[in-house]
């Protein structure tokens, strides 16, 4: 991997820790809370510790999770909002898809693309966080419709959001070049003038 | 405890058939409520066969005690002072699992074998294989289980399966000093309560009837009831007692749609990626760049 002193910094230390707690919370926080969801899923149980420890580790992973979601949110809510253009680029998305970006309108530090994933999962973690906390027995005492309904929006947030989250690391893979954002912060100027031409032009506009 | 000789026709959390050699029958509870006093002598028979020992609470003024079924009171008189047709009642009726055909508990119970129900329609609950997580209370009808402070394990009424496997009848029917409870093949039970509730009619009681829910299958712990046409009257027993529908959803078919599309978009990445290859940056935009 070439570092490159003219590589163009995405992201500071501290936005990739937070990232990374995130991101390891719900790696952990799939895991444990498919073991209970149904019983193909059952061995991961095996990772926490036994079915107990699955049980009680969850909801605190859970804690953890929301608070640094929280502060992700505040960083990166502001560079989510869509513009006429961030549409333009879903309408041509199937080029995209096709490996075809020649036609893509210049997108900004995101495309289209990244902040519809970034809002549906923002209602996914939020419904999630929400439901979690009548699930949680050991300090919550809800009624039992309460719990109920609950259960199934928290698992149907769940594999809703597992699945989103599968379509964000495999966009991350199958984009070259960018994986390495989240683990030292930097990119190549020819990665930025590819994927975020807006973006590339400001952050190189000053030299 | 997993009882050898006793039949799994079901088990929590698990999608291959249970050991089911053998050939069993049926078993129920009965329950008249017209011949029950009220003594508790049940309550004091579970606590004894079961070794529990609720702390002792204070009176609240009712002759409700405890309150409410708790993790070592497994089961509980409820009484009711009524008047369905214009003259007072007091009806007394022993709460407890009603061991249904087709437990909520059960359904809902994440951890294999945590939950079982035998060949004879009790429903067991066996603590090692517990979590703790209470999915259990979430999907009884009857508001059943309890987690226990002091392990984090659910309990609730065996119907005495210890007992019963080894061919002897529950301890609270054992104690009975009435005969009010009665216990024996399930088809015998029900045909023991026609004849009670034909009694019961003939005692001006027109509305007796047995309360066996076919909302949950029917259950293995069954009440005569004087007013069977109002169990509500009974310390809210359910009307039509069913698992809700929100579990039924939560816990139904679409689990496993879930995890088919996990298969697929993990398939449709991989598709994706052998076909289109990696989205590079251009030689073009390198050249530009430099
Ligand atoms: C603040 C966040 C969260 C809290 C408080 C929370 C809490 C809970 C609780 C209390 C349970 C019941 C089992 C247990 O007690 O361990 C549970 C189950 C579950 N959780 Fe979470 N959770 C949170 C976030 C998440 C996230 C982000 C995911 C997805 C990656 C997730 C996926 C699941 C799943 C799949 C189940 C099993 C549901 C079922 O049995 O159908 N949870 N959660
Ligand atoms: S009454 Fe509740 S605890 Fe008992 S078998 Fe039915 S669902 Fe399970
Ligand atoms: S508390 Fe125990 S018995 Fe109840 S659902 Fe959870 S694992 Fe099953």
């Amino acid at each position: 991997m070439q570092r490159d002193p003219r590589d163009l910094i995405r992201y500071t230390p501290s936005e990739r820790l937070n990232h990374w707690i995130v991101g390891i919370s719900f790696i952990l926080l799939g895991l444990s809370g498919l073991a209970l969801f149904h019983p193909a899923f059952w061995p991961f149980t095996l990772l926490f510790g036994g079915g107990t420890w699955t049980r009680i580790i969850h909801p605190y992973l859970g804690v953890l999770m929301a608070l640094a979601y929280v502060i992700m949110l505040i960083r990166f809510t502001r560079l989510n909002l869509m513009t006429a253009t961030d549409w333009q680029w879903i309408r041509r998305v199937r080029e995209m898809v096709d490996g075809d970006d020649h036609n893509m309108p210049e997108q900004g530090k995101y495309n289209g693309g990244q902040k519809i994933l970034f809002w549906l999962l923002f209602w996914c973690m939020l419904l999630l966080i929400l439901s979690g906390i009548p699930l949680w027995r050991t300090w919550f005492s809800f009624p039992v419709e309460w719990v109920r309904l609950a259960a199934v929006i928290h698992s149907g947030s769940a594999a809703v959001m597992i699945g989103l989250i599968m379509v964000h690391v495999y966009a991350a893979i199958w984009t070259k070049g960018t994986i390495r954002a989240m683990w030292y912060g930097t990119v190549t100027r020819a990665w930025a003038k590819q994927h975020h031409r807006a973006w590339y032009k400001e952050a190189t506009k000053e030299g | 405890m997993a009882l050898q000789s006793l039949d799994i026709a079901a088990r929590s959390a698990t999608t291959t058939p249970s050991p089911s050699a053998r050939q069993g029958f049926e078993v129920a509870k009965l329950i008249d409520i017209s011949k029950c006093i009220g003594c508790k002598a049940c309550q004091v028979a579970c606590m004894e066969w079961n070794d529990l020992r609720d702390e002792v609470g204070i009176n609240h003024g009712v002759y409700d005690n405890p309150m409410d079924l708790t993790d070592q009171s497994w089961t509980v008189m409820r009484f009711s002072e009524v008047e369905p047709n214009g003259h007072l009642e007091w009806l007394i009726r022993k709460d407890g699992c009603m061991h249904c055909a087709d437990p909520g508990c059960l359904k809902a119970c994440p951890a294999p074998g945590a939950i079982v129900k035998y060949g004879n329609g009790i429903v067991d609950f066996n603590q090692e294989n517990c979590i703790g997580c209470g999915y259990c209370i979430t999907g009884c009808p009857f508001n059943i289980p309890r987690i226990a402070q002091k392990d984090g394990k659910a309990y609730k009424c065996t119907l005495c399966s210890d007992r019963v496997a080894v061919g002897l009848e529950p301890a609270c029917v054992k104690t009975c000093p009435t005969g009010a409870i009665t216990y024996g093949a399930k088809d015998d039970m029900v045909n023991h309560a026609a004849m009670r509730v034909r009694d019961l009619n003939e005692r001006g009681f027109a509305q007796a009837g047995l309360y066996d829910p076919p909302g949950v299958g029917g259950t293995h712990v069954m009440y005569v009831l004087q007013h069977a046409d109002q169990p509500g009257l009974y310390a809210n027993l359910p009307q039509d007692p069913q698992i809700d529908p929100l579990v039924s959803v939560w816990k139904g078919i679409t689990k496993p749609l879930a995890i088919a599309a996990f298969a697929a978009v993990s398939l449709a990445g991989l598709f994706h990626y052998i076909t289109k290859g990696p989205n590079e940056v251009s030689k073009e935009t390198e050249k530009e760049v430099e």
